[in-house]
């Protein structure tokens, strides 16, 4: 067993960290949360209900980033983008392309992904926070491989979500210091998560 | 990456969802770009079919009696084959990327998603196999009436084996080594497909009607069509859970 007697609640507006050393079920908690595993026992509430009588709504809701970042490589950038949001949202061409280009990727969009750099590719996939309408965000290990600028960009863009009522969780070992960012610690005492 | 104009963010509600038939045309046409830009593994089980059937004539017999009556049979196996080497591909490097659970979590029915993607895995190794057959065909020596059964009995039983294989794929992708469980688990759903299939075969060949055997062939059609998503769906669920 990973946790046990663990119970909080994810509220619009706000950033949520969820800690811990190595092995000690940061990812298998967002993958709860993210509806991806479902070997727990206990509950999950969405909006006030359990989860599982709304899926779909919940799908919507929601947008994950997952260790792997959902790049195939032999697609472009562009046509990476355009598979993951076909199903969630309506977006033009144009859009896509400009939220590569607020990625650093503006000249790279018709590369095959699988040329690209590790910190590229998780770029790419970090292109749909800028375009995602999903209010909440669960993104596990999302600045891995990425540089400090592209860092502290998205550490502007978690905060600026939470500030126009987005519910953000996310794990990193790098080291994040956000103003009013709830903590979550496993494999130890909660604190004020 | 610059920040947009703040806007409040609600809950979406379901007037902002996208359909879910421009999601499986998405998902269809991500697989099929993917599969011709990596156009040896696209060869590979067409490759396999061809060899395989042109080792009989050197292996065992050259005669045409022999082959007009074991052609069928061996194009069938082959084929059946073939589709089986490329199940194993259906999921696994969607599952190694991560794409994989980005199409789980897609705010879409599971098993429509995933009627696209084998329809795709069928297009890139069911379809060729039915179009190079009666090239194959006319080497086993068989009829022209033959040739034409076999193709037809072939474009219904193809999808059959992509959509049944669908089921072991995903129930045997979060193993290491999945290729020996995977046929253990999908030849025998396979041995109807395949006696059914070179049924209506001997069957032609003999002056017999067909449509009886055809009838039965397109009932496993639409029984797989329907029923095979649901199960790889939940199949699919239960691995990546467990990953």
């Amino acid at each position: 067993m990973l946790f046990r007697d663990l119970s909080f609640a994810i509220a619009a507006g706000t950033l949520t960290r969820i800690e811990g050393p190595n092995g000690t079920g940061k990812t298998t908690l967002l993958r709860i949360l993210a509806s991806l595993n479902d070997s727990y026992s206990g509950q999950i509430m969405w909006r006030g209900q359990p989860r599982a009588w709304r899926r779909e709504e919940f799908l919507r809701n929601l947008l994950y980033i997952g260790h792997r970042p959902g790049i195939k490589p032999l697609l472009t950038p562009l046509e990476n983008l355009r598979a993951l949001m076909a199903g969630r949202q309506q977006t033009e061409d144009e859009t896509l392309r400009r939220a590569l280009e607020g990625t650093g990727l503006g000249g790279f969009q018709d590369v095959p992904s699988g040329q690209l750099s590790a910190g590229q590719q998780r770029r790419v996939a970090l292109a749909r926070l800028l375009i995602s309408e999903e209010p909440l965000w669960v993104l596990d290990e999302a600045f891995t491989a990425v540089d400090h600028t592209g860092v502290a960009a998205i550490e502007e863009l978690l905060l600026q979500r939470a500030r126009r009522g987005g519910a953000v969780v996310v794990t990193t070992h790098h080291d994040l210091q956000l103003p009013g960012m709830a903590r979550i610690t496993l494999g130890g005492v909660a604190d004020d998560g | 990456m610059t920040a947009e104009a703040t806007v409040t963010i609600t809950i979406r509600s379901e007037d902002s969802a996208v359909g879910v038939l421009p999601a499986m045309w998405a998902v269809l046409m991500r697989d099929l770009r993917g599969a011709f830009r990596q156009r040896q593994d696209l060869l590979n089980p067409l490759l396999f079919f061809v060899m395989v059937v042109s080792l009989f004539p050197l292996g065992v017999s050259p005669e045409p009696a022999f082959l007009r009556e074991a052609g069928a049979g061996i194009l069938w196996v082959a084929a059946l084959l073939s589709v089986l080497l490329s199940l194993d591909h259906l999921f696994r490097h969607d599952y190694d990327d991560g794409t994989l659970e980005q199409l789980v979590l897609q705010p879409q029915p599971l098993f429509l998603l995933l009627l696209a993607k084998t329809l795709a895995h069928w297009v890139v190794t069911g379809l060729p196999l039915v179009l190079l057959t009666p090239v194959l065909g006319v080497m086993m020596q068989l009829d022209g009436n033959s040739i034409l059964v076999l193709c037809l009995t072939l474009l219904i039983g193809t999808p059959v084996l992509s959509f049944i294989g669908s089921i072991g794929a995903a129930l045997t992708l979060g193993l290491r080594s999945a290729g020996v469980l995977l046929s253990l688990l999908i030849i025998p759903l396979y041995i109807p497909v395949l006696i059914f299939g070179t049924g209506t075969v001997s069957a032609a060949t003999d002056g017999a009607a067909v449509s009886a055997y055809m009838a039965l062939m397109g009932a496993f059609l639409v029984l797989a069509l329907t029923l095979a998503p649901f199960a790889s769906a939940a199949a699919l669920r239960i691995s990546l859970s467990n990953s």
